[in-house]
Order: structure tokens, then sequence, then C-alpha cells
């Protein structure tokens, strides 16, 4: 196998929203490559439907404070709340600089940014939804996507597209120096040298079987952490976004709650009033994904079923074809339901993890209870962990942090760079690459004990949905875990048929599958020793919060023998101490 | 539901010319071709080679010609269609395996046209500039675009001749063109004039039925060449 070596100053891994917004911070100060398994449009940031959110009162009063307040209550308190001030401070420039950039807006009358409700965010600590969210129609991903990619084109961003990251290159010190990737087209490798390095790479919700994730959501760039001795921090909190199409997990967006749907049980009755009697349908998702939960257990899901109903029945038919397009074609398309006249079925799906690679607010990685940096090493977007999402991300909060942390991450690099030698590589810097690519292929498939990457992931996929889902207890978690033990000794034999070198897309899915099994023990050991309820993690053997003893992030690290080790760290509480989450 | 498909398969490394492939793949009741197609890679061969992420036509990766006609993968029900189902790369651009084509000469054409939005020199401040919802309405279709090529592939003027830049081109063009906050026209305009340009669109329509986003492809385009030609907008 070919290797080839280059040097930059600045490598970026993954190109969607944080790392294109890196990538024009960076490339303007160092040299910078882009490297991407897919190409930058294809990134799941074009996914995002509903808006970003921002104090801009365009519309109506509002305060990045309130957002602060919303953003840490939203995360039942986990949230490391100077990093959400930053967040929600700097959101407005954020959203400001994107429209100038060009980004098509919906527009106010008046000609201004328009803004809508989003699930959890309120005026003043509580009181009412606020129209918080700025958004173009329901495709504001989409247009944050394309209107970075033009930037980059602008700026001639350097990109390495289908190339496949498959090793952080760290020295003996643990400086970072590089990474390792495989090249789609060729099936070569490629080492690439480099003082900073930042890790996009987006969230893993691909150990689900309902899920809104894209197929290549396998948290690539946590699982090279993990298996260079990196924690991931609180990978127990994983979100279940409440209005996945029903069998599909298709996202509808929250913002169609926004603009006034409703959710109606079996029985036809607009259940979240029970649960969160001032916001209703508008509550947190954690909240709306344990209330349809809660329905569905107690016989009231549709005709018995594991769904409930979207109504969007009594909205304009102007909301829908202006602001809400895409998700009422996904629902005539993909269910054959025409949504003006009739009812959405729709479950929760998983949607986004909360955890992920432990940052400071300048993106650094950091790697243990005292928060010492890993010199060279950045994350920015859901595969990092800052943490302003707590134990339940708000609706909009994910699009706010790319923007915002994929810029503070392509800055600090950049000076990184500046201020620093190029770290030496060790010897055979691909060796590991090498070796995890050449044990997949030598393995056959179809022969007796041999087996297949599919029917694997399958089996992962769902069991978490089982086990490890909206609901856990100790004793499903226990059961995961041992599926998961099975099956790793299983992924040890797997193999796979094409020997190919070009565009060998099943050897990519078989590393892929190494990386979910790996992110998926974690999630399932942390989970299993937090005896208590947060945000997107219920016990329901441990229903309470417990702040006393539970105010801490986890940190999961892989021991050299392949355990988990679990250590603490404490919230950063500023100005808000917990209370009790009513809404 | 059984689902027959009939895939062409490519592989330049071993062989001379395309052959097809056939097979049964079994597929949830409203499955998708994309469905299909995994079951095929997942159970049956694994060397098919194809695009894909997002799963439901928002990501653009899996634009194929599905019966005959260019589709994303995700975003057609098997059930729709009749059987054999038979699906081959998108054309006029150079297959590198099964399914998976050259994309480097549409995103040229992409680059080409300078797709992004050109400031005028008046300076917003920390605020955003103006634009009214009718405004803003007049360029809405073309910033659907999702870059899948579907539209591009299935024209004939780019079939013969691949310094077209293509009806996607010009859809991003459009979109910049018509933005109000847009002072880029004068460069644009004069690369969308040249040889490579809008003129070379011969209003077959192909593009418009292949856009999956429901642009209306050959109207932009025809805007477009009635700017060049009268200079407003």
């Amino acid at each position: 196998m070919a290797v080839t070596y280059h040097q930059f100053d600045c490598v970026i891994v993954g190109a969607g929203g944080g790392g294109l917004r890196a990538a024009l911070e960076s490339s303007k100060r160092a040299s910078t490559a882009v490297v991407t398994k897919l190409y930058p449009t294809r990134s799941h940031t074009g996914a995002a439907q509903g808006g970003m959110c921002a104090a801009l009162a365009n519309v109506e009063e509002d305060s990045w404070e309130w957002h602060t307040f919303d953003t840490v209550k939203g995360g039942d308190y986990l949230v490391d709340q100077d990093a959400a001030e930053i967040m929600c401070r700097e959101a407005i420039d954020a959203v400001i600089e994107l429209e100038h950039m060009g980004l098509p807006f919906n527009r106010t009358p008046d000609g201004r940014i328009d803004q809508r409700r989003f699930g959890g965010h309120t005026r003043n600590h509580g009181e009412a939804p606020v129209r918080r969210a700025c958004y173009a129609a329901d495709r504001t991903g989409h247009m944050i996507l394309q209107t970075l990619f033009q930037q980059c084109v602008r700026n001639h961003v350097q990109f390495f597209n289908e190339w496949f990251v498959l090793d952080l290159i760290l020295t003996d010190d643990n400086r970072c120096a590089g990474v390792v990737a495989y090249e789609l087209k060729t099936g070569e490798l490629h080492v690439l040298h480099a003082k900073s390095v930042l890790f996009a790479t987006g969230g893993f919700g691909k150990f689900f079987r309902i899920t809104s994730n894209a197929h290549t959501l396998t948290g690539d760039g946590p699982g090279m952490c993990l298996r260079r001795g990196i924690p991931l921090e609180d990978m127990e909190f994983f979100q279940f976004h409440p209005t996945g199409i029903y069998g599909l997990g298709i996202l509808l967006s929250e913002a169609a709650r926004g603009e006034g749907a409703i959710l109606l049980n079996g029985e036809g009755e607009r259940f979240m009033e029970r649960y969160a009697p001032t916001i209703k349908d508008l509550a947190p998702r954690d909240m709306v994904s344990r209330a349809i939960y809660q329905e569905i257990a107690e016989g009231r899901g549709v005709g018995g079923k594991d769904f409930v109903h979207l109504d969007v029945r009594h909205l304009s038919r102007e909301v829908l074809e202006t602001k809400l397009p895409d998700i009422t074609e996904f629902a005539r398309l993909y269910l054959g339901v025409e949504p003006t006249t009739e009812l959405v079925p729709i479950q929760p799906t998983a949607h986004y993890a909360m955890g992920g690679i432990p940052t400071d607010v300048g993106a650094q990685v950091v790697v243990d209870e005292a928060n010492s940096p890993l010199p060279g090493l950045y994350a920015a977007g859901e595969c990092a962990c800052v943490s302003v999402h707590g134990a339940n991300r708000l609706g909009t909060n994910s699009l706010l942090d790319i923007i915002v942390f994929g810029r503070r991450g392509g800055i600090q690099m950049a000076e990184h760079a500046a201020e620093s030698e190029l770290p030496p590589l060790p010897e055979d810097p691909a060796a590991g690459a090498r070796d995890l690519l050449a044990g997949l292929l030598k393995r056959s498939v179809g022969g007796e004990g041999d087996e297949r990457i599919a029917p694997l992931r399958k089996r992962l996929q769902d069991e978490m949905m089982a086990d490890c889902g909206v609901v856990r207890t100790d004793e499903s978690l226990g059961r995961v875990l041992g599926t998961i033990a099975e099956l790793r000794e299983r992924y040890g034999r797997a193999g796979v048929e094409d020997k190919g070198s070009a565009y060998n897309t099943e050897l990519l899915e078989a590393v892929e599958m190494g990386f979910l099994l790996d992110l998926a023990e974690v999630t399932a050991v942390a989970a299993r020793a937090r005896t208590e309820s947060r945000g997107g993690h219920y016990r329901e053997d441990f229903p309470l919060r417990d702040d006393g003893y539970w105010m801490r992030h986890s940190l999961a690290r892989r021991r050299e023998d392949g355990t988990i080790e679990l250590n603490y760290k404490p919230v950063t509480v500023t100005r808000y101490m917990p209370m009790e989450r009513k809404y | 539901m059984k689902v027959q498909l009939k895939i062409q398969r490519f592989d330049p490394a071993t062989q001379d010319k395309p052959v097809w492939g056939n097979y049964v793949a079994e597929v949830e009741d409203n499955g998708r071709v994309l469905d299909a197609l995994h079951y095929v890679k997942w159970y049956l061969d694994g060397t098919l080679a194809l695009r894909r992420s997002c799963g439901h036509g928002v990501c653009g990766s899996d634009a194929m010609v599905i019966n005959g006609v260019n589709r994303l993968a995700c975003k057609v029900l098997c059930k729709t269609l009749d059987q054999p189902v038979t699906v081959e790369p998108i054309r006029g651009l150079k297959v590198e395996k099964d399914l998976i084509v050259d994309m480097e000469p549409f995103f040229a054409g992409y680059r080409a046209v300078q797709p992004w939005l050109v400031p005028d020199d008046t300076d917003p401040g920390g605020r955003e500039r103006l634009q009214s919802p009718e405004e803003r309405a007049r360029y809405d279709d073309t910033t659907k675009c999702i870059l899948c090529a579907a539209c591009t592939t299935s024209c004939p003027i780019f079939w013969g001749d691949d310094t077209y830049v293509g009806p996607a081109a010009i859809v991003n063009a459009h979109r910049f063109i018509f933005d109000s906050r847009d002072a880029g026209d004068r460069e644009r305009l004069e690369i969308l004039s040249a040889r490579e340009g809008a003129f070379r669109c011969r209003t077959t329509f192909n593009c418009t039925e292949a856009c999956p986003r429901g642009i209306k492809v050959t109207e932009a385009i025809q805007e477009v060449k009635r700017t060049i030609l009268y200079r407003k907008v």
C-alpha cells in the first residue's frame, strides 16, 4: 500500500459547517487542508432544517442572557455556563456574518432577518416561547453549508474530497502531529503531517436503528481519539428528537411545532399539555420524546402501535409552502400522507450526541479532569463536547455551535501553527492504519466462521435502540454491553468481499463499523454508571436528577487492555444554580 | 417486497466495458431504491460501489439513472417503479466504478460561474443587509440546489461537450444574479455569455424534469439568458 507524505500547518477533518467555518479562518492565516470522506456539500449540516438561534430581537424583545439561561436549563444544568455565555453572546455576530456571506434568511416585512419559535427557547427565563430562531425556510442547514462552501471556493480553500481519515498521529510526548488518510479513489494512504489538526467529523447516530443521521455519521473522529487514549466526555447523553418519520427516522423539524403544529396521541389528545403546561409542544426534545415514550407505554400510541401523530392540518398553506416546504414533501413522499389534510405518524429518532471529544472554549482538546490541553489538537461541532449542550441540546443550538466554535477553532489552530514547530513524526506513522485495513482485506466472507459487516451493524442498531435508547435501566444496559462484547468478537472475524483499491466503500463501511462499536460501548458504560436521570439520559431505575452527586461530566477513556475507565470533572457554573426543570 | 434489479457494473481496472448485474433485493413496502441497492451491497455483493449519505434527498450524493431517468436513489420508492428496475450511473461523466462517476468536471463548471455573494461597497455595519420578502422570494427557487448533478447529466448538450458549464452551474449563478444584495453581475454575466455559457442551452427541459428539488431549471437558464441580452435584472 503506497504512502504519500504531505505537510500543512493545519488539517481539518470533516467539511460540514464546523469544518468549513474553521477553514475560512485558518486558511487566511496558515496553509490549510480540509479532508473529507464525502464531498463538502454532502455533509449532514445540510440536513439541518429549523434554524439558528440568536437574540437579534428583530421581532420581539430578547437578550443573549435569556438565550444562555434557556441553554443551561434545556441542558438540565450539565452545561458549562461560561461556554454557553460565549456561544449565546457570539450568536448575534455569527448570524450577521452569515448574512453578510450571502445566506438567504427569510425576512420580516421591513427586510430584516425573520425569527420564529423553537423548543425550549423562552422570553425572560421561561415565561413564554420567544421568536429567536433565524431561518431559511426549513433548509437552514442546507443554506449554511452552501454559503460556507461558496466562501471556501471563493477563498481557494484546498479540499481533499473522498479521503477517509483513519488515524490520528501523536508524538511520544503527546502532541498532535497529523493524521493518516485513505484515498477512496485509489486505495492509497496519505500521511498529512501538520502542526494543528481539527476534528469536525459530526455525529454517530448510526449505532441506533431509528435515526435522523446520515449513513456516514459513524463517529470517526471521536473513535480515533478513543483509540489514541483521549477520553470522551458525557457519552451517556444522546438526544432523541421527538418527530422522526415513523419507521424511517427522517427528521420532521421542530420548526413545525414552532409554527403551531401539535402532537396528538392515539386518543386524539394533545398530551403535551399534561407534561409541560406552559410551553406544551415546545418543551425541550428530551421531555417530548419521553412523553411520547410514556404515551406509547401506557397504550395511547396510535392503534396500539409505537407512534403518535404530528398535526399540521390547521397551518395555512402559505406557512407550509414558504416556511416548511421540505418536511411537507418528506411526509408525502416517504409516508404517502398528505399533511394538509392527514395526520403524520412520528416516533422519536436518534438525533444528536451531546457528548464527544472534550474541548475548552477555544476548541482545543483537553484530556483529563484538570482540563490539560493536548497541544495541536482541536475539535468542533457535534463530535466535540465543549460542553454547551449539557445533558440535552436545545433545537437550533447545533448550527450555532458549529459556527461559533468552528470559527474559534480555526483561529486557534492557525495561531498555534504560527507559534510552534512541526512536531516530529513517529517512525512509520501509517502503520496503524495499514494494519487495520490489511486485517479487514485479508479476511474473507461467506466461509465457515466468517462474518459480514451488515448483519453485525443491524444487530448493534437494534439492540442499542431497545436497550440504550430513550429509557434505560441497569439491566438493559448490562444486556446491551453483553451484545457489544459478542459483536466485538465477531467483528474481529469480519472481512470484506471487495479486495479492490478503487472506491472500496465496503472497506470504508467495515472501518466505520469499528468506530460505531467502540462508541456504542463507551455510551453504554457511561450510561450504566450514571445512576440518575438528567436530560437525554433517563434511567427508569433512577428516575430523579441527583445534583448532590451527579453535577459532573463523565470522561471515558479506553485502557490498554481495552476496558473502559470512567473519571469525572465538575460542571462550570457561573450564574444559574440548578432548579427543578418545569416548562 | 421483492425488487428485481438490473445494475450496470463496471470496474475499469479489470473490465473493458460495463456489464449488467441481476439481483433480487428484499425491502420494506415503502423501501427506496437506495434500500434495494444497500440490500445488494450488504447481503449479496459487497463489491457494488455507490455514493450515498443522508438517505432522504438533501445531500445530493446518489443521483443515478433509474429506469432511464435521472433520480436520487433515496427519493424513489421501489413500489412506484416497473421491474426489473434498471440502475445506471449518471451520463456524461467518466465512470470510476459501477455507479460512481468523476464529479470533478461538474464542480469545475460550478466554480467557473463565481458562485458566491459579491457584496456592493456599502458597509452594512454590525447589522444585516436589508432585503424585502419579495426580493428574497425572487431567487428562492434556485437556492434549493443540492449540487447532485441530476440536471447537468441529463442535458444532451453537456453529454456532447463537457466544456459547457451545465444547468447546475447556471442555477447557482442565477441564485446570485437575482439576489438584490449581489453586485457581481458584470463578471458573472461575462462568463455566462461566453462560448461555454448559458447560450449552449437548447431548452430541451430534461434538466427541469430531472431536478429532485423541483427547481425550474430551464426557466432559470432562460432568465439568465435574457439578463445577459438586456443587461438588466
